[in-house]
């Protein structure tokens, strides 16, 4: 059968191509530009060639931003995946109570990154937030702005405060969507509940599960505003992850050659994952 | 924009390598994804897609580990990127 070849859709195409290339396309040509150049201002510039991206390969801020990176979302993949299937798990399924607990779980969710980080930098000052306070007061010094460990151990706590929920909210869907069947036949076969977990709870949370680690991989990956607000990246540089130290670069020395180098070697990694996160997704649905 | 020679060849490449594949395709069209030794299903566009990607890794990882010139950067990428048409 022969079948009508029409091509006037792709003109419905123009308007997101011209706002892509607008809001995307022309800002990345002008940072591949920038990476290759220096500049001192005044709109001149000099060729420079590769030199930004081997001095930011090889150079030891980049490694220790990297690995603080990688540190901070491995840290709280650990925390607030494991957290947020018990959560889940625990929440009522039928009843008044469902709503009341999905409202709960979905409040951290709407509130604005920068909201949050300065709820947590008031909630854990030392001497005037509630949390510093309270820590303090047990005997355990605590001061997130001088201790690194302190620093961090607030930031994670920020974070799966803030985030915990999405991880939740996927899980008690995918908890929802198993029939009863399946429990029915568990109890048939008189099933321990740690073996209803195991055998059909989360083989079915699978394809859920690996949406919310992929989603929260690449939230952390990426994360700015929270840490910056809360800790500024300190105290010295012990949480300036990769997009506040790039931002420190790019804004703070206006050293623009080497942020530019830098922001792609970030953008190859970041589009590396959401690659990585497309194929698996996409498989997923094959299966 | 501050536009060099270099850039702009690059950006050019690009566009050459997308208008190519498109007369590929029209003049012999590439049919449905197969399944390649990753077993991922892909398209011609799919292998263009991992192609340009894995090259920006390997200049990145040449320039980490010997610095300039690249020239063995290209010819590892020009490898890689005819594997990967060939069974990706």
């Amino acid at each position: 059968m022969h079948k009508t070849v029409n091509q006037k859709a792709w003109l419905f195409v123009v308007p997101v191509v011209g706002l892509v290339a607008f809001n995307a396309l022309i800002p990345l040509m002008t940072v591949v530009n920038y990476s290759v150049q220096e500049t001192f201002g005044d709109n001149v510039f000099f060729w420079e060639g590769v030199k930004w991206f081997e001095q930011v390969l090889n150079s030891d801020r980049f490694h220790d931003s990297f690995l603080r990176q990688l540190a901070f979302t491995g840290m709280i993949l650990v925390i607030e995946v494991p957290l947020g299937i018990v959560v889940a798990l625990s929440m009522p399924r039928k009843g008044p109570w469902v709503s009341v607990c999905l409202v709960l779980m979905a409040l951290p969710l709407l509130i604005p990154w920068n909201v949050v980080g300065a709820m947590w930098n008031i909630f854990a000052l030392p001497d005037t937030g509630l949390l510093g306070r309270m820590i303090n007061g047990l005997g355990i010094e605590y001061n997130f702005t001088q201790q690194p460990v302190a620093a961090w151990l607030t930031t994670v706590l920020m974070d799966v405060w803030h985030w915990t929920s999405l991880v939740v909210l996927l899980a008690y869907a995918g908890l929802c969507s198993i029939p009863d069947a399946y429990y029915q036949a568990a109890k048939i076969d008189g099933a321990s509940s740690w073996a209803v977990f195991w055998r059909i709870q989360l083989p079915k949370l699978k394809r859920v599960l690996t949406i919310a680690i992929l989603l929260r991989f690449m939230d952390s990956f990426m994360i700015y505003t929270e840490p910056f607000v809360l800790t500024g990246g300190g105290p010295g540089n012990t949480t300036t992850f990769l997009s506040i130290d790039l931002v420190k670069i790019a804004l703070g020395q206006f050293d623009l050659g080497p942020a530019a180098a830098m922001s792609l070697i970030y953008f190859l990694i970041v589009l590396l994952l959401c690659w990585v996160f497309y194929t698996l997704m996409m498989r997923g649905e094959e299966q | 924009m501050a536009w060099t020679w270099p850039t702009a060849v690059f950006f050019l490449f690009i566009l050459l390598c997308l208008i190519a594949m498109g007369v590929w395709e029209r003049w012999r069209p590439g049919g449905d994804p197969r399944r390649g030794v990753l077993g991922l299903d892909t398209t011609r566009g799919d292998r263009l897609f991992i192609t340009l990607l894995g090259s920006a890794f390997i200049f990145l990882a040449w320039l980490w580990a010997f610095g300039t010139p690249m020239w063995g950067g290209l010819a590892i990428s020009i490898a890689y990127g005819v594997a990967v048409f060939k069974w990706v």
